[in-house]
C-alpha cells in the first residue's frame, strides 16, 4: 500500500517535468477533440431516441398502453391471465395452460435447490414476463390491431406476429447449422487450403449486403422451391433471414469455441474420450455463453432487416388474416415490423407517415434493443478469463 | 492434432464407437459445406438472371449517363453508381473522423471503467435497424442539418441519405479500429514515452501507424457496408422508381441498392413474378445485385486481408 501511495505523486511530478512545467495545450485540445467525437456519436443515439419517442408516443397515449394507466392495466392483465389459466380456450390455450401451470412451480422449485438452475429460473421468468406482456398487448389497440387503411384503426399485430415467427425460424435454422459449421471449422477440419478457403468464404459472406441475400431468397426460396415454401410466405422469409445471419453466427461461435483452452480438450482426450465426447461435454458447454451472445446479436440484426423482406415478398399494403390460425398463417401473406415501418412511411397521410411510423419504430426498437441488452449482459456475466 | 487422432484410433477398440465418430464427423463436414453451397447459390442465381437481362436489352444503354427508369425501359447504371458514390463519400466524410475519434478516445484515453460503460452504448448504436436510421434521417437530419445548416433545397436528397448512412457506419469504424489500436503492444507506447514524447505524439505518430492496417480494414469494411446499405437511402434519397443522372449531392437520387428496393416495392408482382411489364425490371434486380455483390466482395476481401495482417503481427 505504502509504495502505491508514494508512487502516484512521483509519477505526476515526472509527467510535469517532462512537459517542461507547462500544461500541454495541444495535447489537451487533441484529447478533447477525440472526446467530442465520441460524445457526438452518443448524442446521435439520444437525439434519435428522443425524435422517435416524441413522434410516436401520441399514438400510445390515444390508443391505450399509457404509463399513467399502468395500475389498472396491470390489474386487468392479471385478471385476464387468471381467466385464461382457469378457463383455457382453443388450441393455444390448451397448449399454454399446462406449460405455465406445470412449468412455473417446477422451475421455481429447481431454482431454489441449486445455483446452476438460476438460468432455468431466468428462462421461466422471461416466459412469464412475455406472457404478461402478451396480456398487455391485448389492452392497446395499436398493438393488437391489424394493418388498416384507416389511421385510427391501424395496428401492428400482424407485424409483431411476423417478426416473432421470422426470428424464431431464423434461430431454429441458423443456430444449429451455424454452431455445427463452427465446430467443424474449429474442431474437426484439418488446417489445410480447403478449410482456409471455407473460412475466407464465410468472412466474405458476412460482408455481402442484405439486399443480395434478398435476391437469393427470391430466386431460390420464392421461385425455385415454391412448391416447398409456398412462394411469398413466412417460410421463405425466415429461411432468407437465416442464411443472412448464418455467417455472423458462425464467426461468433468460432471465436467462442477458439477461446476454450486447449488444455481442457487434452484433459478430455487423456481420460479416453472421443473427439465428439470432448466437443459435446467440454468444448460446447464452455463456449455456450459466447455462442448464445452471438446468436442473440444476429437475431436482433435479422429482426431489423427490411430490404431482404421487401424482395422475398412481405406484403406491401393492407391485408387481412381473418381468423386463420397460426399454422395457416405460415403459408399465407405476411408482414413484419420493419416492413410496416417502410410501408407507413410511404403513405401521404402524415398520421401514417409520422406518428404511426414512429410508434411502430418504438415497438421495433424495444424488441431489438432488449435483445442487444440481453446479449451484452450475457457477455459480461459469463465472460471467462482462462 | 493428427497424432492425437492416431492414438485415439488405437485406443478405441469398440467398432460402434468408431462408427459413431465417423457419422458425426460426416455431419459436421456437411455443415461446413453448407456455406460453400450458399455462395454458389448466390453467384449462380445472380449471374443466370443477369445474363437474361443483358440478352434482352441493348447493352449500350447501360452507360448513357441519362436516366434510370425501369418502367420506360431506361437502364442507365451510371446514374445509380454516381448515386452510390455520392452517398458513400458523404457517409465516409462523416464516419471517418467521428469513428476514428471515438476509437482513439476509447482505446487511448478513457479509463477502463468509463470504457466499459461507453463501449456497449456505442454498440447499441450499431444495433439500431437501418430503417429506423432512415426515419431519423428524414425527420431530423433532413430538416435540421441538410436544409437549415447546409441550406439544401429539400429534406430528401442524397446528402440526407449519406449523412444517415454515415451515422450507421460510424460504430463499425469505431469498433474495428479500436480493436486494432488496443492490439498495439504497450511496449511501443512505453518506448515512445521513454523518448519523452507526449501522449498526443504517441497516439498520432506511434499507435496509429502501428494500427494502420486495422484502421484501413475498418474503412474498407465500412465502405462496403455503406455501399450495400439500402433502407436509409430508399427512405431518404427522395427518388422512387426513376432518377436522372446527377453529381449534385443536394439532388434527389437513387443508388444501386435503393433502385433495387424501389423496383421491389413499386411493383407488387415482382416477387409473385406475374406481371408482364415486370419482366425486365425483375431481371434488372439481379443485374444490379451482381454489380453490388462484386464491388462489396472486392472491398471486403481487401479489408479482410488487412484484418489478417493485424492478427499475424502481434
Amino acid at each position: 500500500m505504502a509504495t502505491v501511495d508514494v508512487a502516484v505523486p512521483r509519477n505526476i511530478s515526472i509527467d510535469r517535468s517532462l512537459r517542461g512545467k507547462r500544461s500541454d495545450i495541444p495535447g489537451l485540445a487533441f484529447q478533447l477533440a477525440m472526446l467530442a467525437c465520441l460524445l457526438v456519436c452518443l448524442a446521435f443515439i439520444v437525439v434519435l431516441l428522443v425524435t422517435v419517442f416524441d413522434d410516436g408516443i401520441g399514438v400510445f397515449q390515444e390508443r391505450g398502453f399509457v404509463l399513467s394507466a399502468f395500475p389498472t392495466e396491470l390489474e386487468r392483465a392479471i385478471d385476464e391471465t387468471w381467466t385464461f389459466l382457469t378457463n383455457p380456450q382453443g388450441v393455444e390455450g390448451w397448449l399454454l395452460c399446462p406449460l405455465v401451470l406445470v412449468g412455473v412451480p417446477i422451475g421455481l422449485g429447481l431454482a431454489a435447490r441449486a445455483r446452476r438452475w438460476r438460468l432455468v429460473l431466468g428462462v421461466v421468468l422471461g416466459i412469464s414476463v412475455i406472457y404478461v406482456a402478451a396480456a398487455f398487448i391485448g389492452t392497446s389497440s395499436f398493438l393488437s390491431a391489424n394493418v388498416s387503411s384507416l389511421s385510427s384503426r391501424a395496428g401492428v399485430a400482424q407485424g409483431i406476429f411476423g417478426t416473432v415467427v421470422l426470428a424464431v425460424m431464423t434461430a431454429v435454422v441458423a443456430f444449429p447449422l451455424g454452431v455445427a459449421t463452427a465446430v467443424f471449422l474449429e474442431e474437426y477440419a484439418p488446417d489445410n487450403r480447403f478449410t482456409r478457403f471455407v473460412q475466407l468464404n464465410i468472412r466474405n459472406l458476412a460482408g455481402v449486403p442484405s439486399v443480395v441475400y434478398g435476391l437469393l431468397g427470391l430466386a431460390v426460396f420464392v421461385k425455385l422451391a415454391s412448391s416447398v415454401t409456398g412462394g411469398r410466405t413466412l417460410i421463405a422469409g425466415g429461411l432468407t433471414l437465416a442464411i443472412l445471419v448464418l455467417p455472423i453466427v458462425i464467426i461468433t461461435a468460432s471465436e467462442a469455441i477458439r477461446a476454450v483452452p486447449q488444455s481442457l480438450r487434452e484433459g478430455g482426450y487423456g481420460v479416453g474420450a472421443t473427439q465428439w465426447d470432448v466437443t459435446k461435454t467440454l468444448v460446447l458447454p464452455n463456449a455456450f455463453a459466447g455462442i448464445l451472445t452471438g446468436t442473440i446479436l444476429s437475431l436482433s440484426r435479422a429482426i431489423g432487416e427490411t430490404a431482404p423482406l421487401l424482395l422475398v415478398g412481405a406484403v406491401q399494403g393492407f391485408f387481412t388474416t381473418g381468423d386463420a390460425n397460426v399454422l395457416q398463417r405460415f403459408s399465407g401473406r405476411y408482414t413484419a415490423l420493419p416492413q410496416i415501418v417502410f410501408n407507413w412511411r410511404g403513405e401521404a397521410n402524415t398520421d401514417f407517415a409520422i406518428s404511426l411510423t414512429a410508434a411502430a419504430i418504438i415497438v421495433l426498437l424495444v424488441i431489438t434493443l432488449l435483445a442487444n441488452l440481453m446479449a451484452v449482459l450475457l457477455r459480461n456475466r459469463f465472460e471467462k478469463r482462462w | 492434432m493428427s497424432s492425437v487422432d492416431g492414438a485415439l484410433l488405437g485406443l478405441e477398440g469398440d467398432g460402434r464407437r468408431v462408427r459413431r465418430e465417423q457419422r458425426i464427423r460426416r455431419t459436421f463436414w456437411g455443415a461446413g459445406l453448407s456455406t460453400l453451397v450458399i455462395s454458389i447459390a448466390i453467384i449462380v442465381s445472380l449471374t443466370a438472371n443477369s445474363i437474361t437481362f443483358l440478352a434482352n436489352i441493348d447493352v449500350g444503354e447501360l452507360l448513357t449517363f441519362d436516366t434510370w427508369s425501369p418502367r420506360i425501359g431506361k437502364f442507365d447504371v451510371a446514374t445509380l453508381f454516381m448515386g452510390s458514390l455520392i452517398v458513400t463519400a458523404v457517409a465516409m466524410v462523416i464516419a471517418i473522423p467521428l469513428g476514428l475519434g471515438a476509437a482513439v478516445y476509447l482505446a487511448e484515453y478513457a479509463r477502463p471503467r468509463v470504457r466499459r460503460v461507453l463501449k456497449p452504448i456505442l454498440e447499441v448504436l450499431a444495433g439500431i435497424p437501418s430503417i429506423v436510421l432512415g426515419f431519423f434521417a428524414i425527420t431530423w437530419i433532413g430538416p435540421n442539418v441538410v436544409v437549415d445548416a447546409l441550406s439544401g433545397q429539400s429534406d430528401f436528397s442524397l446528402m440526407t441519405a449519406g449523412l444517415g448512412v454515415g451515422i450507421l457506419v460510424t460504430p463499425l469504424i469505431a469498433s474495428v479500429s479500436e480493436d486494432a489500436m488496443r492490439a498495439v503492444p504497450s511496449s511501443l507506447r512505453e518506448a515512445s514515452y521513454g523518448m519523452g514524447a507526449r501522449r498526443m505524439t504517441t497516439v498520432v505518430r506511434v499507435v496509429m501507424p502501428a494500427a494502420v492496417s486495422g484502421i484501413v480494414a475498418a474503412l474498407m469494411l465500412a465502405a462496403a457496408r455503406a455501399i450495400g446499405e439500402t433502407m436509409v437511402i430508399a427512405l431518404a434519397g427522395g427518388a422512387a422508381g426513376e432518377a436522372h443522372f446527377t453529381s449534385n449531392p443536394y439532388d434527389a437520387g437513387l443508388t444501386v441498392t435503393s433502385a433495387m428496393a424501389s423496383v421491389a416495392a413499386g411493383t407488387d408482382q415482382i416477387a409473385g413474378g406475374g406481371g408482364q411489364g415486370a419482366g425486365q425490371a425483375f431481371n434488372s434486380l439481379f443485374f444490379l445485385g451482381l454489380l453490388l455483390f462484386t464491388v462489396t466482395l472486392l472491398l471486403n476481401m481487401i479489408g479482410n486481408s488487412f484484418v489478417r495482417r493485424v492478427r499475424e503481427r502481434y
